[in-house]
């Protein structure tokens, strides 16, 4: 049952497969689950997606509003990242205020994208020093069946993709029922997270629940491509074990290559 | 080669380091810990009874940490309280220790660690790590190892070490890229990888090999401050 905690026998199991390169569902180490990306789910955001990976499904959600540019870049507009681990998705998420998990996982989304420069803040000024667009992008994760954080940071890319400037009225206020231009994103880049999770020593990606809770620690990256290169934009390791060099610089060769795949693919599925 | 760097450091030379232990007499144990202007204190109390009683381990104690940016650290003043940012470096902090403790012999238990920064000029996450290893050693916590704790990163295509809040607004070029990283002082054991920017694969690797080698220094510069302190006696480490 999904309610309960995976089981060190289970764990045992897992670890001994690992170390042979196998897993129950038969998949390579760094083979994702079957992706599925449908768009448009909601028709009141400026922009919205619903990604599965494997049973891992995730929706996001654009909205647009005005703001004040912070005062340190006042010809720059904001883009915020939530979300929330909604009771809706697994048994184990609760109501109430945010755990660890669900600062967690809007944060690492945030910076994958902010930090690939995928979108051109210069051009969501409306009026230098005091009026700017701030783009919001909400996740929220609608059944957990593992690797939540590079599921949540696809469908955040694909609605920001989609999302298109609400109408600007001539006495500044927004008719959301009519929408304009799609966001100034950078065709050419796709900002991709990509957490390695490590049980014993065997490293993996895009766990399932079980394979995510049987783990020991777990690494995401934010990767992209800026200038023709290979860009690193974000990684954050979690968890009270850690990981040699040799480990780190195996999963720098490995990295490029899962990129391009997913890269290939998302370019295929979101024209 | 000149240096290309605003205080004129070489690409991998660190602030002038400050380390101490013993500042605070109520705590277990504590210290305090700067890379230049960035200065953050640390405190350990415990091992004691955890509660809520559910969440104690009878199978090992627990660490919990707290960071947080005291409210003049910055220069526009910070709402005192807990935001995201400080819990994610609150947690961050007890993964980038708790692979250095063995609690085993304290079941139940709770080891604090409380870490405020006074001053910050960037890389507080890593100077506050510093400073709680050091406080843990000195509250006796049974230590395979310190945990050395370095903010690395780049500037246009320059690898650097120990950015300044200047170093970190960077834009230019590829920018600033910000690397938060610890690890074990004697084992090939990372606990901390953070990381945000535009580096490529290969000179993240390469940044990695740089920060390593540093490390020494922070190592150096915590083990003559725990010293000092057992030629004390243990206790009182301000005495000028």
């Amino acid at each position: 049952m999904s309610t309960m905690e995976t089981s060190n026998l289970t764990k045992e199991k897992l670890r001994n497969m690992f170390a042979e390169g196998k897993r129950f569902d038969s998949r390579g180490l760094f083979d994702f689950r079957d992706l599925e990306i449908e768009l448009d789910v909601s028709n009141k955001a400026e922009g919205s997606a619903r990604v599965r990976l494997g049973k891992t499904e995730v929706i996001a959600g654009v909205k647009l509003e005005i703001g004040e540019p912070y005062s340190d870049s006042p010809d720059k507009g904001n883009l915020m990242v939530s979300g929330d681990l909604l009771p809706i998705a697994s048994p184990r998420f609760e109501a109430g205020p945010p755990g660890f998990e669900a600062i967690e996982l809007p944060r690492l989304v945030d910076r994958a994208i902010r930090s690939s420069e995928i979108l051109d803040f210069s051009k969501l000024v409306i009026k230098s020093g005091e009026k700017v667009w701030t783009v919001i992008v909400d996740v929220y994760p609608i059944n957990d069946d593992g690797n939540l954080i590079d599921a949540a940071t696809i469908a955040a890319l694909v609605a920001l993709r989609k999302a298109k400037f609400p109408e600007l009225g001539k006495d500044g206020k927004i008719n959301y029922k009519k929408k304009g231009t799609l966001l100034p994103l950078a065709k050419d880049i796709v900002p991709i997270s990509l957490s390695f999770y490590k049980l014993g020593d065997s490293l993996f990606l895009d766990p399932t629940r079980e394979e995510e809770e049987a783990s020991d620690t777990r690494i995401s990256f934010g990767i992209s491509k800026w200038n023709g290169q290979y860009m690193l934009n974000s990684c954050q390791k979690k968890g009270a074990v850690s990981l040699s060099s040799s480990e780190i610089d195996e999963m720098m060769k490995i990295i490029t290559q899962k990129f391009d795949e997913l890269d290939a693919k998302l370019k295929s599925m979101i024209k | 080669m000149t240096s290309k760097r605003p205080d004129g450091r070489k690409n991998d030379e660190l602030r002038p380091i400050k380390a101490e232990v013993g500042i605070i007499p109520n705590a277990d144990g504590s210290a305090l810990f700067a890379f230049g202007d960035t200065l953050a204190i640390a405190a350990v109390y415990g091992p004691k009874k955890l509660h809520p009683q559910h969440m104690q381990n009878p199978a090992t104690g627990i660490l919990r940490c707290n960071y947080a940016l005291l409210s003049f650290s910055v220069s526009e003043r910070i709402r005192p309280g807990p935001n995201r940012r400080a819990k994610e470096i609150s947690k961050v902090t007890e993964w980038a220790l708790a692979p250095a403790l063995d609690l085993k012999a304290f079941p139940n238990t709770v080891v604090d660690i409380e870490i405020y920064i006074l001053q910050a000029d960037a890389g507080t996450r890593t100077a506050g790590i510093n400073a709680a290893s050091m406080a843990l050693a000195h509250a006796g916590i049974p230590m395979k190892d310190l945990v050395c704790s370095l903010a690395a990163g780049k500037n246009d295509k320059e690898l650097i070490l120990d950015l300044t809040k200047t170093e970190e607004d960077y834009e230019e070029g590829e920018g600033a890229t910000d690397f938060a990283f610890a690890k074990l002082a004697n084992h090939d054991e990372f606990t901390l990888l953070q990381m945000d920017g535009k580096i490529q694969p290969e000179s993240f690797i390469e940044l990695k090999k740089m920060s390593i080698a540093a490390c020494d220094e922070i190592y150096e510069a915590q083990k003559s401050a725990l010293k000092k302190v057992v030629e004390n006696n243990g206790t009182e480490n301000n005495k000028k």
